[in-house]
């Protein structure tokens, strides 16, 4: 059931040491807030598990809090590589368990729907199978078809940036809306950060994301909390930060200074200012 | 109008491959560009869906990334990500695969993994993506590379996404129904499959350039086509709608 609490409070009370995290949002609605208040909380030992690891995902690799990243794409979209990660990688320190994008989408959808695994027509002629071993395949019991076969990604946290939740605690996102509501059911723990807490969502699309309280953990009112990322109908992706950021995360140093003044020293109040700055105008 | 870069022409020549029936899933970058260029041109009713859930998009600049706001604004309906790869793209409702890479080998293969042994790399890339699946469940594949030595090798050290494997036949083999890549657009010229050996052939060269040009950015032998075309000149209506396209891009994501 779904209860209200600090973000401080939120990542302390679901994040654990060695915990398998999966911090999603296909571009959109990244929970950049509440992954800072992960690193800040020194939170270690984590498998990542996201689609397009990004930003997010290179700091708090960077801050050597990850063992292990399971993914389909990592890198900064548009820009370049996740200097971070892919030093890491490259160095052998980071362990990771590599999918495409169809085979992960299919992992969570299997995760939610309480399957041991997923099934579809992928992975033809490649070679990830042969570097990863959890990529099987299956003969279909009424055509004969071989199919792929991954394991479902069953997180113990899930850690998602939505857009609004009522009193009640339901939650609400729309837009791209990538693999976040198969996330958080997939999941054993979750945590949702959202831009504002609204008596009643009101007139709404009744085919709006709607996570009810019911499946929901801990809820933090985090404004801006998606920042870099974006919020549809709040505010804009910041494109020049993802920019930036190529140059910032390239030499470590750089990095772990710009991670102590924006990171570590700074609390989830900063993300409120920055989204401004990309606020959609009010029409 | 002669005054067009390499770049310019392979995103143009690729565009007008497009055609207002096509149903096409985008890759961001030159595949992104590519698109665009063609619905802003000769192909407005064409149907563009990229990976992040947006269905028949139109935006007005190039998203930096898959996902941008700009996709999701301007789209007839956006769907959730494993809903896209299930329903859309493995229920075989892409007609074109639009796709880049980092490295290809002769039948079109395509590595965006790694470089160096996949357990110690040199170079780690970013990975597949959507691309293992889209490669395998499109009608057909365009592929849009600039050459070099480094990018069109002899050898890939990993196949990421298949294109037509070792040869004519490959992909049949392997139980894919699709036809595969079928157009190979580059800042020299244009390849397509033998319709013997799958090879990718060069059927069209851009103008000015030589055969001895080709091959120097090729690390295999190239093949020529028996005929040969040369690829029209970029008009001036593609060039300034491309360049006004990257300047549009270009402000908004400076912002």
């Amino acid at each position: 059931m779904a209860e209200f609490m600090s973000l401080s409070a939120a990542i302390a009370g679901a994040v654990r040491d060695g915990d398998t995290v999966a911090m999603e949002g296909f571009t959109h609605l990244i929970p950049y807030a509440a992954g800072h208040e992960v690193i800040r909380q020194g939170k270690k030992d984590l498998t990542l598990i996201r689609m397009t690891p990004d930003i997010l995902y290179d700091q708090i690799v960077g801050m050597g809090l990850a063992r292990k990243l399971v993914f389909s794409w990592a890198g900064n979209p548009g820009v370049g590589s996740l200097h971070r990660v892919r030093e890491e990688i490259e160095a052998g320190r980071l362990a990771i368990e590599e999918h495409s994008h169809a085979a992960m989408a299919n992992a969570f959808e299997a995760g939610a729907a309480n399957l041991p695994f997923a099934v579809f027509r992928g992975y033809k002629g490649v070679d990830l199978p042969k570097v990863n071993p959890n990529i099987r395949s299956v003969t279909c019991p009424y055509t004969g078809e071989v199919l792929a076969t991954v394991p479902a990604v069953r997180p113990d946290v899930s850690i998602i940036h939505a857009l609004k939740a009522d009193r009640e605690g339901n939650v609400m996102l729309e837009g791209i809306v990538g693999v976040q509501k198969e996330a958080v059911l997939a999941a054993k723990r979750s945590v949702v950060t959202v831009e504002e807490i609204v008596e009643d969502f009101g007139p709404r699309n009744a085919n709006a994301v709607i996570l009810p309280s019911w499946t929901v953990g801990a809820i933090a009112k985090v404004p801006g909390g998606a920042h870099p990322s974006y919020a549809q109908g709040y505010y804009k992706r910041d494109n020049a930060f993802y920019i930036a950021w190529d140059k910032i995360a390239r030499d470590k140093e750089t990095f772990l200074k710009w991670m102590d003044e924006n990171v570590m020293n700074k609390g989830p109040e900063s993300f409120e200012a920055h989204a401004r700055r990309f606020a959609v105008a009010a029409e | 109008m002669t005054d067009h870069t390499p770049n310019e022409i392979m995103t143009i020549a690729a565009a007008r491959l497009l055609t207002n029936e096509d149903v096409c899933f985008v890759g961001i970058g030159a595949p992104s560009a590519a698109c665009n260029l063609a619905r802003l041109t000769h192909a407005p009713k064409i149907t563009l869906i990229y990976e992040s859930g947006t269905l028949s998009t139109r935006p007005s600049v190039l998203p930096l990334s898959i996902g941008d706001g700009e996709l999701c604004d301007t789209a007839l309906t956006t769907v959730s990500v494993p809903e896209m790869f299930r329903y859309w793209l493995q229920g075989g409702r892409i007609t074109i695969g639009f796709l880049g890479g980092a490295q290809i080998d002769r039948f079109a293969n395509l590595n965006t993994t790694v470089v160096g042994p996949y357990d110690a790399p040199k170079v780690r890339l970013p990975g597949g993506g959507g691309a293992p699946e889209i490669a395998i469940n499109c009608g057909q594949i365009f592929i849009i590379m600039a050459m070099g030595q480094r990018a069109f090798m002899e050898k890939l050290p990993f196949i990421t996404s298949l294109g037509h494997g070792t040869g004519k036949g490959s992909r049949e083999a392997l139980g894919v129904k699709t036809r595969g890549p079928t157009q190979l657009i580059t800042d020299l010229c244009i390849f397509e499959p033998d319709a013997e050996t799958s090879e990718l052939t060069v059927t069209s060269i851009h103008p000015g350039v030589t055969r001895e040009q080709i091959q120097a950015n090729c690390g295999w032998p190239v093949k020529f086509a028996s005929t040969v075309k040369e690829t029209r000149a970029p008009d001036t209506t593609e060039l300034t709608v491309l360049r006004d396209l990257h300047a549009r891009t270009k402000a908004a994501h400076a912002a």
